[in-house]
């Protein structure tokens, strides 16, 4: 991702994760023109694939096949050549005879595809986050070569709650995702599973706290639980890093850390024809009051579409007080696909902020003006399951 | 032993469909293809020594779902990917 709220130094990219590989664009200085090079790792499952920020080079991307295990394949030169982790995401094995409980610190998980990739902190050079189905959390300390799992989340009895016991969750198995390292503390860090919650954590991941005070959930009984909540997306906005914003099946919210502990439901103020259900969320650069939402569908089935099959982007301006609707280019009706949670992103452009998203019909479109007027820059490509965008030293 | 691979693992064996590897047990050979080809064993073997679930071994025409099962320098493993769809 790009520096925020500076002004692009190098090669615009996107860095888009699909169920067949993974793609690279790589953008003009203008981002009107996009050359794309791939499918890497053909065949297989991104879901998704990222650059690292503090060298500009390394790519990693995690990958599932259809009948073999996940991995995660790392690439320094724009994805010519790629090697596999020595040693991807996994689980601790479970001693022969041995059940799993809630106090056991190995259950006997396997990892079924690795998720969601963050880059450690900006002092912690090498360090990356992975977030997995069933809901995992993997540290890698060697630039993605080899992964440990995290004890003081994947083994900790309170593990066993927060999940369920590790229970499917969504339909796509339980995902641990939404990993954000602080900025300002290498040790201060959130993370969100679907379903189980949001959490955080003040030492590196020894020991976490629920952060779901305020937060619906209307699948079950009792409707603001303590964890259990279904976030889809969760960001901390990079123009003030005490605010909070997430994307979540009950709802948008935002939560002013330094101020409280309730999230506050600002989805309230999306027009009640289309409902504030969705995916993914996107912090501005630097205005900690702007961010983007793609509303999807949430009235009965969940078919994971648009509302009445006319896709748009919502922004708002005031931190959720307001919403407006950006749909400038985009398909007027028919169009009966929406956007996944990690399949939308914004550069660093302060003005004529870039964003992109990627469709489940597998076409990318993107904006050079803040969501106002959109072009699609790829089609036919297959399900998009994330868009990163990435400056490329 | 003769150890026949399916097209999912080519990318490990540099596009051999038939490799060598030895072993006593299948879970030998399994290491011993590690050894040879690093990486292959995790992409057909989860981490509680479970066969994957769309991964079939067969050791001498049988296919096998206890990895202990003892295997001969005569036998022919195959390590394929099951039909798994249409």
């Amino acid at each position: 991702m790009a520096k925020k709220g500076t002004k692009s130094t190098g090669t615009r990219a996107l860095l888009v994760g699909t169920a067949k590989g993974g793609f690279l664009l790589e953008g003009d200085a203008a981002r009107r023109k996009w050359r794309i090079a791939g499918p890497f790792q053909f065949g297989q499952k991104v879901h998704d694939f990222r650059c690292d920020p503090r060298d500009r080079k390394t790519l990693l991307l995690c990958a599932t096949g259809g009948h073999l295990g996940p991995t995660i394949y790392r690439s320094t030169n724009r994805g010519k050549s790629w090697s596999e982790a020595k040693a991807p995401p996994r689980f601790g094995t479970l001693a022969k005879g041995k059940k799993s409980t809630r106090a056991t610190g190995s259950r006997g998980l396997t990892v079924e595809k690795n998720f969601f990739l963050s880059p450690g902190h900006a002092a912690d050079r090498g360090a990356w986050y992975c977030g997995t189905s069933p809901s995992g959390f993997f540290r890698s300390s060697d630039g993605g070569a080899s992964w440990k799992g995290v004890a003081g989340f994947n083994e900790r009895p309170e593990w066993w709650d927060w999940t369920r016991g590790g229970s499917p969750g969504s339909p796509e198995g339980a995902l641990l995702h939404s990993i954000q390292v602080d900025p300002r503390d290498r040790e201060h860090l959130f993370l969100s599973m679907s379903s189980g919650g949001t959490f955080e954590s003040f030492d590196a991941g020894a020991h976490w706290k629920p952060l779901n005070k305020g937060v619906l959930a209307d699948f079950q009984p009792e409707k603001y639980p303590v964890f259990g909540q279904d976030p889809h997306c969760m960001v901390q906005h990079p123009g003030d890093l005490d605010r909070l914003y997430q994307q979540n099946h009950c709802g948008i919210y935002r939560l002013d850390r330094a101020r409280t502990d309730v999230w506050d439901r600002i989805g309230d103020n999306m027009p009640r024809a289309v409902g504030d259900i969705g995916f993914p969320v996107v912090p501005h650069p630097s205005d900690p009051d702007t961010v983007w939402v793609f509303p999807m569908d949430g009235t009965k089935l969940w078919p994971r579409t648009s509302p009445d099959a006319r896709p748009a982007v919502y922004r708002t301006q005031t931190g959720g007080r307001r919403w407006e609707r950006l749909d400038g280019g985009l398909p007027r009706a028919n169009a009966w696909w929406t956007v996944y949670r990690q399949a939308m992103d914004a550069d660093g452009d302060e003005r004529g902020t870039g964003l992109y998203f990627g469709t489940t019909s597998g076409s990318l479109w993107g904006s050079r003006d803040g969501g106002e007027g959109w072009t699609c820059i790829a089609d036919h490509l297959p399900r998009i399951f994330s868009v990163r965008f990435a400056e490329l030293a | 032993m003769k150890v026949h691979v399916g097209s999912v693992l080519y990318g490990y064996t540099g596009g051999r469909a038939e490799v060598e590897a030895s072993g006593a047990t299948v879970a030998a050979v399994l290491d011993d293809l590690e050894r040879r080809y690093p990486g292959l064993r995790f992409r057909v073997i989860d981490e509680q020594g479970r066969i994957r679930p769309h991964m079939r071994v067969f050791a001498g025409g049988t296919v096998v779902s206890d990895l202990r099962a003892r295997v001969g320098e005569k036998d022919e493993l195959h390590v394929l990917g099951a039909l798994s769809g249409g």
